[in-house]
């Protein structure tokens, strides 16, 4: 067991939300195709709200906090917001597209301790990240930000979304992380947006390249470990929790909505409302999320994959049910390993494609 | 190492869990569980009290152990945190100010 696991644990058991992800604005200076969010300024919180707020989540013990949006730099209090909570000894992670920065914002960040900053690059020509983007010379200016971030000794990883405008991009961007000395992490996922709307997931890989994806050493390590077939299923698999959202971590909106996480909808109280220990120790809502075991979940406790899918409770809810499969992971974990999983045998979720067998052989057995 | 005064780097992130702390330090991104000893000795890491001091007041006071016993072992962790940059030590009374510089590069 890591030590992070270690912590998890500790974490869990005392019931204390280590990690908060927290977005201080929706507002952007981008316009990505594939963005999740509507773009609002409208009533977000107040530089005070957020002191008080971080306060909260500090004295509730929460370590991580991930300061993103929208585009975080839009607020004028951007940097005081994270010199605050580094203050407060939070660990700091920013989300940024980086068009904004510059040399003394990039020194002000180090200087405040901020951990980490991740930055979305679609692809290493700017003809393709800037469309993606809609934001013209975006691709550009982000670099010239990772540049100087880098240069004053921030950590940065480059975070590259995959969809079918830039499917054959992956490898550029990995060796711009190169050249920048950044960390690189990739995302084949496309989300539906948060008022439900499907549409962007038309965005999303052709399951062919998915696949293809899943088979690249360039992208998965080895892939052999990778696309094992899943292994066998024991009572601690049964009896695990099927992610950390609304057990060890949170998300928190613009507008001080508490949700189990970013990609979970499931709004759980508003901190303009009640103080962040009374949302999160008497939520209705989080208890129920916490009360779910993998055992628990409607399909997928009878699938072979249970242990080893990365099965999204918030995507699983976003399809209507939260102890119900998530038909991007059933996809995954196929595509992954060639085993159909039970969503797809339940018919909740699409095979990605037809399967196809080779050439039929009749055999013929004695005596028949 | 007589007269060693220890304070709190700035430049780590740190949060209590229990009777144990959790420390990120984001200089190398390492994570360290302090057991509840340790812990005790990093919450009186306030740059003013000696380490001595501190480990009779907040160990010797606790646990039954003897001072020098324990002031050794205690030696050995904030060193260690030292070399990760996670503690500042020093022979004198560490400044606010000082701790301040320590978290630059």
């Amino acid at each position: 067991m890591s030590l992070m696991e270690k912590v998890n644990g500790k974490a869990l058991s005392l019931g204390v939300p280590l990690s908060v992800h927290l977005d201080i604005t929706y507002r952007c200076n981008e316009r990505c195709e594939h963005c999740y969010l509507e773009h609002s300024g409208e009533n977000e919180l107040s530089s005070s709200e957020i002191r008080a707020f971080l306060k909260q989540f500090a004295d509730a013990g929460a370590l991580f906090l991930t300061v993103s949006g929208g585009e975080p730099l839009l607020r004028r209090d951007c940097f005081e917001v994270i010199e605050f909570a580094r203050e407060l000894n939070f660990n700091v992670k920013l989300k940024t597209n980086a068009v904004l920065i510059r040399e003394t914002q990039a020194r002000r960040l180090r200087e405040a301790g901020v951990e980490q900053v991740q930055v979305s690059i679609y692809s290493h020509k700017p003809e393709v990240h800037d469309a993606i983007t809609k934001l013209p010379g975006s691709l550009s200016r982000s670099l010239e930000g990772i540049r100087l971030m880098r240069a004053a000794g921030l950590k940065v990883t480059l975070a590259n979304v995959l969809m079918k405008s830039n499917a054959r991009d992956f490898a550029g961007v990995q060796a711009l992380a190169d050249r920048t000395g950044s960390q690189y992490t990739l995302d084949p996922t496309i989300t539906p947006m948060l008022n439900g709307d499907t549409a962007i997931l038309a965005l999303n890989l052709p399951p062919e390249e998915l696949r293809a994806v899943f088979r690249d050493e360039r992208l998965v390590g080895r892939v052999d470990e990778f696309c094992a077939p899943p292994a066998p299923i024991d009572d601690s698999i049964r009896e695990g929790l099927p992610c950390s959202a609304g057990h060890t971590s949170c998300y928190v909106s613009p507008w001080g909505e508490v949700y189990p996480c970013v990609q979970f909808p499931l709004l759980c109280g508003n901190l303009r409302e009640k103080p962040f220990s009374e949302i999160w120790s008497r939520s209705e809502r989080l208890r129920e999320v916490r009360a779910i075991r993998a055992k628990h979940l409607s399909t997928c406790s009878s699938c072979s994959h249970l242990g080893s899918c990365t099965r999204c409770p918030g995507l699983a809810f976003m399809e209507g049910d939260m102890r119900g499969p998530s038909s991007a992971d059933c996809e995954k974990s196929f595509l992954r390993t060639g085993i159909v999983t039970a969503g797809m045998l339940a018919g909740s979720t699409a095979l990605p494609f037809a399967p196809h067998h080779g050439e039929l052989v009749q055999i013929n057995l004695p005596g028949a | 190492m007589k007269n060693c005064y220890i304070a709190r780097s700035r430049s780590v992130a740190a949060r209590q869990l229990g009777e144990e702390m959790v420390i990120m330090s984001a200089q190398d991104s390492t994570l360290f569980n302090l057991n509840p000893v340790a812990t005790l000795i990093w919450l009186g890491a306030d740059g003013h009290t000696p380490l001595e001091t501190i480990v009779q007041q907040r160990i010797c006071s606790t646990f039954e152990v003897d001072l020098e016993e324990a002031l050794q072992d205690a030696q050995q962790f904030v060193s260690e945190l030292a070399a990760h940059g996670v503690l500042l030590l020093g022979e004198a009374p560490i400044s606010d100010a000082n701790a301040e510089m320590a978290k630059l590069p």
